[in-house]
């Protein structure tokens, strides 16, 4: 018995069907989401976003938002979500050395916790590009 | 009757004033398309947001709204409005029918003994609430065609602080609301405290929170906000370029009118002038052979 999951952002609608399990970066760790799960409510933190219908499984990278479990249905409010294959590995690595040059370059403490922000997002894009790349030759 | 001369200047600025519409247009077109899109592509969200945002409402009860969004303060005498309207002019009545509203509302406010600061994003209702004299108190301008998300925040942070600091009881947001391509509507909302939009069903059910409902209230709810101005951003942009193609539709369309007219008008000036011609040649050959 499948759940229905819809991903979105503040940009897009990223996807919407029918899916066997969600595993989701939370705040407070990783949550696998099978079918009746209890209803929940939480935040996401960046981090591989993965999903598993009829045995195959599709990896995103999400950078932070909010995922609301119901019984029928499961609603992921995205900040920014990538799917693996759409990431460009170079450049994802490019985007983690610019984010460390901007925490070494933050001043105020603001600064500080923006740019440790976006390089905990980078990493994250980095590493899904990375997994999706493993993946693809252990097919083989 | 106008000199023939005079006449077919007329016809000619007219004439060039069509080209200039008609381009104008064109432009409106291609860009209310993407506009539209826009629009469309990030309705999911805002609904998908509304509809959290209603389930948890009807769940958080009594001491937990206490200091969330969602608490209905006292009244401070003090409110906000976020008015949003397009940049541009030459797109009929939009801006007027927005600032029209937001006058209504001052006055409203005012007779109920409130004052009310304004926050404004985009250029029509920046200049009208500073010529007005309005307690104008964060703007944002120029935010082109598709903003991102991190382009808008800064005002709207600016009014939500003051939210924090228990400065205004109620926040509300002013927009052109885009219904399709003819209709676009002003529409005031209520931002803060935020209001339940229906209730969904699921408020029996018995929801775990991560980490705990406080945290999520805090970031949850001022997202919702700022969504819902993004959101309203959007329907302005899009209504702008809607309203503009239209506008310009008709002012093409009545300088054609008008070039007929005038053409009109010019040939039967020259008409006459050839007859009147004719006629003084014809009546002096008569007198020359009655003669």
């Amino acid at each position: 018995m499948p759940i229905h999951l819809k991903i979105v952002t503040a940009e897009r609608e990223i996807f919407a069907d029918d899916v066997d399990l969600v595993s989701a970066p939370t705040r407070d760790g990783r949550v696998g989401i099978l079918p009746r799960h209890a209803p929940l409510l939480t935040i996401l933190t960046s981090g591989e976003l993965d999903i598993v219908k009829d045995g195959v499984r599709t990896p995103f990278a999400v950078s932070g938002g909010f995922m609301e479990v119901l019984p029928t249905k499961i609603t992921i409010l995205a900040d920014t979500v990538e799917r693996a294959d759409e990431i460009d590995e170079a450049r994802a690595q490019q985007a983690v050395r610019l984010a460390e040059e901007g925490r070494a370059a933050a001043q105020s403490e603001r600064d500080m916790e923006l740019a440790e922000a976006k390089l905990r997002k980078e990493m994250a894009r980095l590493q899904v590009a990375r997994l999706k790349e493993i993946s693809r030759r252990q097919g083989r | 009757m106008a000199s023939s001369r005079e006449i077919k200047r007329r016809i000619r600025s007219v004439k060039n004033v069509g080209q200039i519409t008609r381009a104008m247009e064109m432009v409106a077109a291609s860009k209310m398309r993407r506009a539209q899109r826009n629009v469309l592509a990030t309705r999911p969200y805002a609904d998908s947001m509304r509809d959290l945002i209603g389930d948890l409402n009807s769940r958080v009860v009594g001491a937990a709204r206490k200091g969330t969004l969602l608490e209905v303060k006292p009244d401070t005498g003090r409110v906000a409005l976020i008015v949003v309207t397009p940049d541009r002019g030459l797109a009929g009545s939009l801006s007027s029918n927005v600032l029209r509203r937001v006058g209504r509302f001052i006055i409203e406010q005012q007779e109920l003994g409130r004052t009310v600061d304004t926050y404004a994003y985009g250029k029509k209702g920046r200049d009208f609430l500073a010529r007005s004299g309005q307690n104008l108190k964060a703007e944002a301008i120029r935010l082109g065609d598709t903003p991102k998300l991190d382009r808008i925040l800064g005002v709207a942070t600016a009014a939500l602080s003051r939210v924090g600091s228990g400065e205004y009881s109620e926040v509300y947001l002013v927009y052109s609301e885009f219904v399709n391509t003819l209709v676009q509507r002003p529409q005031l909302k209520k931002l803060i405290p935020v209001e339940a939009p229906a209730e969904s069903g699921s408020s029996r059910l018995d929801f775990t929170y991560e980490p705990d409902q406080e945290e999520l209230l805090a970031e949850l709810l001022p997202r919702y906000v700022e969504t819902q101005i993004y959101q309203a951003i959007l329907e302005s942009i899009a209504s702008f370029y809607s309203a503009q193609m239209v506008a310009m539709r008709n002012a093409t369309k009545s300088a054609k009118d008008l070039a007929r007219e005038l053409t009109l008008s010019f040939n039967k000036a020259r008409q006459a002038a050839i007859t009147k011609e004719v006629s003084e040649i014809s009546s002096g050959a008569a007198a020359l052979s009655d003669g």
